[in-house]
């Protein structure tokens, strides 16, 4: 299910990092949950902690006042790797709600509209400019405007970013997406209708 | 004049928003026990139920231990809660479960296209990122989230946005001791590990069409190391050969007209892409990674490269911090590299052709003192295959363990790992930060000089062993 989202003012965390991956996100042996909750405690683990689980204090999700961050901005790339959707559930578990970064790996994109983690692609240039404004003004507050579709900096530099209407909608109200495609059910069954007469191969039963 | 991408995703679209998004038919959905658990209670929460289980395929393969022990005990507890669970799923859906006492259990992507349930022009999915895999039979295969699985599961559709067409040309043949994976592991270091985001990849030219199915389905697998949404190669006779006869196959007449359909699925001549990329095989060499990202590739006969010599800071920064978490300094030769532990296996290189490529190396010599090599098949039927062939025992004789089908090693989740600081020759497909275990070093590289690196104790170059 999407958790609404619509605005968002807050401490942004500059992850200045390229091709981050689902599994440094969260480490396969922290998949082995049935639940999607629970699962903040194994974010960035290798990261975070240590092989004895002490913090490590040089890494910015462990210092003030990035543990409260809700807004995560990082390079290119960002959630490379695998599919597990289970990247976008220890992000949100954390408290994020937003990532902001020039690119992203395709399935993380998807899997982070589908549960209501935004996130945001701005021109590299401009994460650039927010990162090192973040880096020199720790602590700094972005805000992020769905409905307007702006990223506003802590200097208050306004950038716009693109999302698809029907996600967008879907992140506003809080859809369930699956409900809205049942409703094309008649459509569904006059595909396969169809295909089973152009390609029955395809209609074999396992 | 439609390229082979768009031929197959015209063909599913079951309709399209104004704003172009398409509502995809999915034929094949194929889960396993990590990404679906999720997807199936929200279901039964839901009260939906699924909408086609018969074009679903279920398989344990991430969690399961590879020791002959593992149908009497496995030790982890969460890990047999997610084999159970996925059990009960398939029992209670009708789902067909390929289970671990099943010869056809293995690794997703092995296990379904050797039963044939991949066909040529169709639209597969799994809650997992190496479908791209899939896509060698010329099909549309991509990874998706559980929030996806479920809306799979419940409606048979995905709601998906066009993909960017781009076509990489392999042009020529490859040279002695070079395979399919040097091949993909050369794409990936020339276009990046970002540079397919967004498209769907066509793989074509002179050395594609000489590449058997095994070779193929390497290719197409590590499509997503290089961000592609899917890969493709278009069906020939190569493909139709394959296919022909397989379990899930069609056959009889119905067989012949799938063929007819699946000549006319390869891209047209006059065929427009986004993005063309072109590589000349000939001038590949076996490759070897050296840094944490599969676009860290180098010819085995290089050097780690100095971070001082990349053009940009950040470039740099992200190069000193894979050289730091690899523990390699730059200007030693690849070659100098010792590894503790020897992977062979994954659903890039653990189908029957890469054990034989691995065993023509391990063929009468010994892993090096104070290495552990173990070979993992990718399935039940790779492993007896190879068993008729006497590829274990080629293994066994020189020391290799020879162990039942599963992930195994290519990720940290069953009981095959490395240790922190351990370094790992591996043909697995990522060499993340704790891919292999948290601290675990990985070095990619084909079947061929994983085993070479087995006997040698050290990286090396294949062809002086063959
Ligand atoms: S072998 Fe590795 S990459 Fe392939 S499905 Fe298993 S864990 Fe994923």
């Amino acid at each position: 299910m999407i958790e609404k989202f619509a605005t968002l003012k807050a401490v942004a965390i500059p992850l200045d990092r390229g091709n981050v991956d689902t599994d440094a996100i969260i480490p396969a042996r922290f998949l082995k949950t049935i639940k999607r909750t629970g699962l903040g405690t194994g974010l960035f683990h290798a990261w975070r902690f240590d092989e004895n689980g002490t913090e490590l204090p040089d890494f910015v999700l462990n210092m003030e006042p990035y543990r409260s961050g809700k807004i995560l901005v990082a390079g290119e790339n960002f959630g490379c790797g695998s599919s597990r959707e289970h990247a976008v559930w220890a992000l949100m578990d954390f408290g994020i709600r937003v990532v902001i970064a020039p690119s992203f790996g395709d399935i993380f994109y998807n899997n982070g509209l589908k549960n209501g983690l935004l996130p945001v692609r701005l021109a590299p240039g401009e994460v650039r400019a927010l990162m090192d404004g973040l880096k020199s003004g720790p602590g700094g507050e972005v805000s992020v405007d769905l409905p307007a579709q702006t990223v506003t900096g802590p200097d208050g530099a306004v950038c716009g970013f693109d999302i698809g209407s029907f996600p967008k909608e879907c992140l506003l109200q809080g859809l369930d997406e699956i409900a809205l495609t049942l409703r094309l059910e008649g459509e569904i069954e006059r595909y396969e209708r169809n295909g089973q007469k152009k390609a029955p191969w395809l209609f074999l039963d396992l | 004049m439609p390229t082979i991408i768009r031929k197959i995703w015209d063909r599913h679209v079951v309709t399209e928003r104004p704003d172009g998004v398409c509502l995809l038919y999915i034929d094949r959905h194929l889960v396993h026990e990590v990404t679906s658990p999720q997807a199936f209670e929200a279901m039964r929460q839901a009260g939906r139920k699924v909408r086609r289980p018969l074009s679903l395929m279920a398989v344990p393969d991430h969690n399961v231990p590879t020791s002959t022990d593992r149908l009497d005990r496995i030790e982890d507890p969460d890990s047999r809660r997610q084999i159970e669970a996925l059990r009960e799923n398939a029992k209670e859906a009708g789902i067909t479960l390929f289970d671990m006492d099943d010869v056809r259990q293995g690794i997703v992507h092995v296990t379904g296209p050797e039963n044939g349930l991949i066909l040529p022009g169709i639209t597969a999915v799994c809650g997992d990122s190496h479908t791209s895999t899939l896509g060698a039979f010329g099909a549309v295969a991509f990874g998706i989230g559980t929030s996806e699985v479920e809306h799979t599961l419940a409606t048979q559709t995905l709601w998906q946005t066009r993909p960017g067409e781009m076509r990489i040309t392999v042009g020529g043949a490859t040279g002695f001791g070079v395979s399919a994976k040097d091949v993909i592991l050369a794409i990936i270091a020339k276009i990046g590990a970002g540079g397919g985001t967004g498209y769907a990849i066509e793989y074509a030219g002179e050395a594609v069409r000489r590449m058997s199915m095994e070779e193929r389905l390497t290719i197409c697998n590590m499509t997503i190391e290089a961000g592609g949404r899917f890969g493709m190669v278009a069906p020939d006779e190569t493909t139709f050969s394959y296919l022909k006869g397989r379990p899930a196959s069609p056959g009889g007449a119905l067989w012949e007209s799938a063929v007819a359909d699946w000549k006319t699925l390869p891209t047209d001549p006059d065929a427009w892409f986004d993005r063309e990329e072109t590589i000349d095989a000939s001038r590949i060499e076996p490759q070897v990674t050296w840094g944490t990202s599969p676009e860290d590739s180098l010819p085995v006969t290089g050097v780690v490269p100095d971070p001082e010599t990349h053009p940009d800071p950040r470039g740099r920064e992200r190069r000193e911090r894979a050289l730091r978490y690899m523990d390699l300094r730059p200007g030693t030769r690849l070659t100098d590299i010792t590894v503790d532990k020897v992977f062979i296996g994954s659903c890039t290189n653990a189908r029957i052709e890469d054990l034989r490529l691995a065993a023509k190396v391990a063929r009468g010599k010994k892993v090096a003192d104070g290495v552990t090599a173990m070979v993992v098949p990718g399935s039940g039927l790779v492993k007896r295959q190879a068993e008729t062939e006497g590829l274990d025992r080629v293994f066994l004789d020189a020391g290799f363990q020879w162990r039942l089908p599963g992930c195994s090693m290519c990720l940290g989740m069953n009981p095959d790992r490395l240790k922190p600081g351990e370094r790992c020759a591996s043909t697995s497909n990522r060499n993340f930060e704790g891919r292999q275990g948290p601290g675990g070093r990985t070095h990619l590289m084909s079947p061929m000089m994983a085993a070479a690196a087995a006997v040698a104790g050290r990286i090396t170059d294949v062809r002086e062993m063959l």
